[in-house]
């Protein structure tokens, strides 16, 4: 339970730390809150020469509104989610999910950008920025681009995030007010990450379903976003019927592996209880207010 | 003189702080603050650290070791292999049970993660990149995971190295993966019950494998003095004198030349009671380097490879009549003792006290088989928190009374009534073998009943069921039977398992108390010096205690299966009661009166019919060492070592209350009712701060706890990620209660209590959520009862539609 020797930087700009990405390649790796890439180091599962540590830059961090978006630093830690007015009243769904990862300690280190970089399907907030169409600012070497987050994931470590990139930035489309979303998830004991987990967004049009994204966690190798349960909800009043359907489309994309926490076939029923959850405690909130 | 003479009775007791004082725990002063001395806090000048090169496969030829690489890493020292222990006879280990256990993998591996190659460096950084570099070369053999193809005629063999033996170390054995048959009762007649029996009920019921894990994991710091030829060894043990002897055994070196010192332990729950190999390489590389060597395990290390505990594989049988008495009894157990039999249990008893399996029933006959068995898995079977093996004893009679209770239409709390021993039947001789020394079981159980409003429960129970709604409600009337133990019946390695005090008085009214037991968080310190409080009228303030230090401590056989206070506790009121006669000499010279005309009274002799002539403790001690009658020895102070008539047989009453989701299989327990009854209390405060440990331990067990092994015997899930360690969200809110039924042969009365909770905890878990699905002729349901088991129950049943 001893990482093999690393360098250490630490950098004070994006510009020094994308300067040191490209610098280093495949040997450096970014350290964020270190609650998913040090337990890795001490396993020797990762070995990286070169550590460079983001957390001096005070650009990556702050949540902000600007343009329609909610606009949060890569290095903003869960605890900064969950402390945050603005996302409390305009995206509960982000405090709601924070509040769900690990426990106190880890989520005053453990940040946004982190989160949702690391590629580790057991993660909850990628299924969570699936769910808000999000979209993340990346900077490298080469420049600056925008990779939306449902584009993101392609398998188990493995995301459009190049080496030698940096995430900067997680914007969100502000949710219109009365959209109505949660996030469910199953777990065996705080710290735990999801048996299944499941998010639900969705607006109203009068008593219809207008909008719908569901979404799952760990019941696949990255973060599932199911766009045929979306599309069962719209158009309807979210009803026992639909929100059986959008479940069933949803457990028919989950593909989990069996671990001890139980076997695929009871993971796979358990996102769909969890979308289902997810689906009727959205649309109660969105009719709530 | 002292101001105590000043105060009422009752002010004078109350300062004492003696038995039945909830006063806070001493230990607790440090321990909050974060500075206990645990084994990791201990740091010798030039200390070098030693880890593991571990097995990847459970079963595997080693075809080479090479070594090269690692003895070139900066700061790498040596690398020790079997073949470097060899010639000083250290490359295996006699275990507590008669069998021996391989210090470093000779020729072959048994386990996964076992001990392969011992590192020694300047930092622990060199060392674990030396134990990188190390590279095994192995040749995979076929593996032997399930114990029930243990004994197969084409099971693979694990232990070539007893291959010829019939005998290894606990009676014959008649396959090469064998390791013991124990048999106790009278078969012919439990048959004949069994045959005449109008209901009969049978049930094949696991306890799976799981880990004490102690919030420490073990380590040692062992340091040669090769000048003066003494070994010292600071290590996380709980029976410190053992540990030195079976050192002397094993290494030759004579026992005064060893010192075994246990500082702070944070907690063994029977994990820290054996002899790992850490302790003899760590002994080893400080007596090649010359140099102290400190070994800590990982918190993987931990899981994987020491002691584990259960592991048995029972079926139980009842016979009984029609209205639910039981007639007999009938166990089969197959035990997974791993690769190596070093399970901790006195050494006539290679299955405990498994025959406590009749529980707090009155069963006329009773016959009981259980067979150990090797496999390739780590070594251990060691009574986490429990006794040795009365928890799988309690769990197995608790189910079948639970069972026999389903088919025959009983209530579950009523065919207990029916069955309880009598308080008038104690002293009870059960029919397999064991005299219980006091009981009051049906007391205990109404006043259960009545805490939870049984009645409302079971009422509430029905409608729920009408709804489709699944509530269960768990009953556990358990007996334990701690204290070992009279020596009699127990030894290890041949030496009785008595326990010892030892006490100094000061001359201005102080004393230190030293015993042979060893707290891992059980508050020794505290409890210990209330005792000799009350029996010698020095405040507990006043009194320290001291154990662990085997230069100081008197000897004793350590602290597991509640023995400290039966036993240890025992010693020290009788040890403080040879005091308080010395003392009421010196008071009788004191006072010029003869000793027969004193009589004691909290913390002083007083002459009867004189009640203000009196001569307080505190004088006494002074004339101790000052004013003593003609010709008696100066000082005050005394060992005793305490051989007990019997052991002490604990009991309770708990109720547990569950919900479960039928959507999710997640179990919600409501309410958790326990009524412990340990005789005397000495803390009451301490008492129930056992009973909350010990209850989320056993909700642990019961709920999540398993080491898993896949087909290979790779050991799945050794990590906090997955052994279910509860934190505050999860652990249930605990009710506690008792009655007080004394032990008749303890000085005090006292009994222990530190393990009931996790003796009848785990059966009312299991009661319960087994009797949520009763209404659907659910009979059992395996532990641990994680949400996908609960649910592929309900999805069988169609209960989630
Ligand atoms: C006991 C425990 C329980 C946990 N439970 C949960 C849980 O329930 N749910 C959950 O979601 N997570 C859980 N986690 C993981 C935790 O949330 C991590 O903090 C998170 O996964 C990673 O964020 P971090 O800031 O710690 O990133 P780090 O560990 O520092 O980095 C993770 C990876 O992302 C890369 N990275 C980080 N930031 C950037 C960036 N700005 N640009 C590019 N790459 C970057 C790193 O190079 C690394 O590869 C748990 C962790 C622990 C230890």
């Amino acid at each position: 339970m001893i990482p093999g020797s690393f360098a250490y930087h630490r950098p004070a700009s994006v510009d020094e730390a994308v300067a040191l990405l490209g610098q280093f390649g495949e040997d450096g790796k970014v350290l964020a809150g270190g609650h998913s890439l040090i337990p890795m180091m001490k396993l020797r599962l990762a070995t990286p020469e070169h550590l460079i540590d983001i957390n001096g830059i005070g650009e990556l961090k702050g949540i902000r509104e600007e343009g329609g978006q909610l606009r949060i630093g890569a290095a903003a830690t869960q605890a900064d989610i969950l402390a945050s007015d603005l996302l409390a009243n305009t995206c509960p769904l982000l405090p709601e999910a924070a509040a769900l990862i690990a426990d106190p300690q880890i989520r005053y280190c453990g940040t946004l950008g982190g989160n949702v970089a690391n590629g580790d399907p057991g993660n909850d907030m990628p299924a969570v920025m699936m769910a808000l169409a999000a979209i993340y600012a990346l900077r490298g070497p080469g420049g600056a681009r925008e990779v939306a987050a449902r584009d993101f994931y392609h398998g188990t470590f493995d995301t459009a995030l190049a080496e030698n990139e940096l995430l900067t930035e997680i914007r969100i489309p502000t949710p219109a007010p009365g959209h109505g979303a949660s996030y469910q998830k199953m777990k065996r004991k705080v710290g735990d990450y999801a048996t299944a987990a499941a998010a639900a967004v969705l607006s109203f049009d009068g008593d219809r379903c207008a909008s719908a994204a569901v979404t799952l966690t760990n019941v696949g190798e990255a973060a599932i976003f199911v766009t045929e349960a979306g599309d069962a909800l719209v158009g309807t009043a979210v009803d026992d019927t639909a929100v059986a359907e959008a479940a069933a489309r949803a457990m028919a994309l989950a593909a989990p592996v069996s671990d001890l926490r139980g076997p695929a076939e009871y993971r796979t029923q358990m996102a769909g209880e969890m979308a289902r959850r997810a689906i009727r405690t959205a649309a109660a909130r969105a009719k709530g207010g | 003189m002292s101001d105590i003479k000043e105060m009422s009775l009752e002010e004078r007791e109350a300062t004492l702080g003696g038995i039945g004082s909830a006063r806070k725990r001493k230990e607790d002063a440090r321990f909050i603050r974060g500075q206990g001395n645990y084994v990791d806090d201990i740091k010798l000048p030039g200390m070098v650290f030693g880890d593991f090169v571990r097995s990847a496969y459970a079963h595997a030829k080693i075809k080479s070791i090479d070594t090269e690489a690692a003895l070139a890493v900066p700061g790498v020292m040596a690398v020790i292999t079997a073949k470097d222990l060899e010639p000083l006879g250290l490359h295996w280990m006699p275990t507590l049970a008669g069998d021996v256990a391989a210090v470093l993998a000779d020729k072959k591996v048994h386990f996964q993660n076992q001990e392969v190659a011992f590192v020694v460096g300047a930092d622990r950084y060199a060392v674990s990149d030396g134990v990188q570099a190390v590279d095994v070369d192995y040749d995979e053999l076929p593996v032997l995971v399930d114990p029930r193809k243990a004994l197969d005629a084409d099971a693979p063999i694990l232990r070539e190295d007893v291959q010829e033996k019939d005998n290894v170390g606990q009676g014959l054995r008649r396959h090469p993966n064998h390791i013991f048959h124990w048999e106790v009762g009278d078969k012919t007649a439990t048959d004949a019950a069994f045959a005449a029996a109008a209901v009969t009920i049978k049930e094949e019921i696991g306890y799976p494998r799981n880990h004490p894990s102690p919030m420490e994991t073990c380590g040692c710091v062992a340091s040669m003095d090769a000048t003066n030829g003494v070994l010292t060894v600071y290590g996380t043990f709980q029976a410190p004198h053992v540990i030195r002897t079976v050192v002397s055994l094993i290494t030759g070196l004579s026992e005064n030349n060893i010192r075994i010192v246990s500082p702070d332990v944070g907690g063994g729950f029977g994990n820290k009671v054996g002899a790992y190999p850490g302790y003899i390489c760590a002994a080893a590389a400080s007596i090649v380097t010359g140099l102290p060597v400190k070994w800590i395990e990982s918190r993987m290390d931990n899981l994987s490879t020491t002691a584990f505990a259960r592991d048995y594989h029972m079926t139980g049988e009842l016979a009984a009549d029609e209205s639910g008495k039981i007639t007999a009894i009938r166990a089969n157990v197959l035990a997974d003792h791993g690769a190596f039999n070093t399970h901790a249990q006195p050494m006539k008893w290679p299955a405990g006290f498994f025959n406590i399996v009749t529980g707090s029933y009155d069963v006329p006959v009773g016959h009981v088989e259980v067979d150990g068995v090797y496999t390739n898995k780590a070594p251990g079977g060691v009574a986490y928190r429990c006794s040795f093996r009365v928890t799988e004893a309690a769990y197995l009679i608790e189910r079948l009374i639970d069972a026999l209770a389903q088919k025959i239409g009983v209530d579950k709390a009523e065919i207990r009534f029916r069955n309880f021993i009598q308080p008038e039947q104690f002293p009870y001789d059960s029919c397999l073998g064991w005299e219980y020394d006091s009981g009051d079981y049906p007391t205990a159980l109404k006043k259960a009943l009545e805490a939870v409003d049984y009645e409302g429960l079971r009422r509430e129970q029905k409608e729920k069921a009408a709804k489709g709604e699944l509530m269960g409600i768990g009953i556990a009337t358990f007996t334990e039977i701690v204290g070992a133990g009279p020596t009699r019946n127990c030894d290890i390695v041949g030496l009785g398992m008595f326990d010892s005090c030892e006490i100094r008085v000061h001359p201005t009214g102080s004393a230190i108390v030293r015993l042979g037991t060893k707290s891992q968080g059980q508050g020794h310190e505290t409890t210990f010096a209330q005792i000799v409080a009350t029996e010698i009228g020095l405040p507990s303030d006043a009194i320290t205690v001291e154990e662990g230090d085997t230069d100081t401590a008197p000897y004793g056989l350590g602290t597991y299966g509640s023995r400290s206070t039966p036993v240890a506790g025992a010693a020290c009121a009788i040890a403080a009661r040879k005091i308080r006669a010395k003392a009421q000499k010196i008071a009788a010279h004191l006072l010029e009166v003869g000793e027969g005309d004193l009589e004691w009274e909290v913390d002083r002799f007083r002459v009867k019919g004189l009640p203000e002539r009196a001569a307080t403790m505190k004088d006494i001690c002074m004339a101790a060492y000052s004013n003593l009658p003609e010709g008696m020895e100066p000082g005050l102070e005394t060992t005793s070592y305490y051989d007990p008539p019997n052991f002490t047989y604990p009991f309770g009453a708990y109720v547990c209350v569950v919900d479960i989701d039928r959507f999710t299989g997640e179990i919600k327990v409501r309410r958790f009712y326990a009524l412990d009854d340990c005789g005397t209390r000495i803390n009451p405060m301490v008492i129930e701060g056992q009973v909350h440990g010990g209850l989320a331990e056993a909700f642990a067990i019961a709920m999540g706890q398993e080491i898993v092994f896949d087909e290979l015997g790779n050991v799945m899930g050794a990590s906090f990620l997955d052994y279910f360690i509860p934190t505050t969200v999860e652990t249930p809110v605990w009710e506690t209660d008792h009655t007080v039924t004394p032990s008749p042969h303890h000085p005090i009365g006292a009994k222990g209590v530190g393990e009931s909770p996790n003796v009848g905890g785990v059966p009312a878990f299991t009661n319960a959520v087994v009797d949520a699905f009763a209404q659907h002729g659910v009979m059992h349901m395996p532990m641990p009862h994680t949400a996908w088991r609960v649910w592929q129950t309900i999805d069988e049943l169609g209960l989630n539609k």
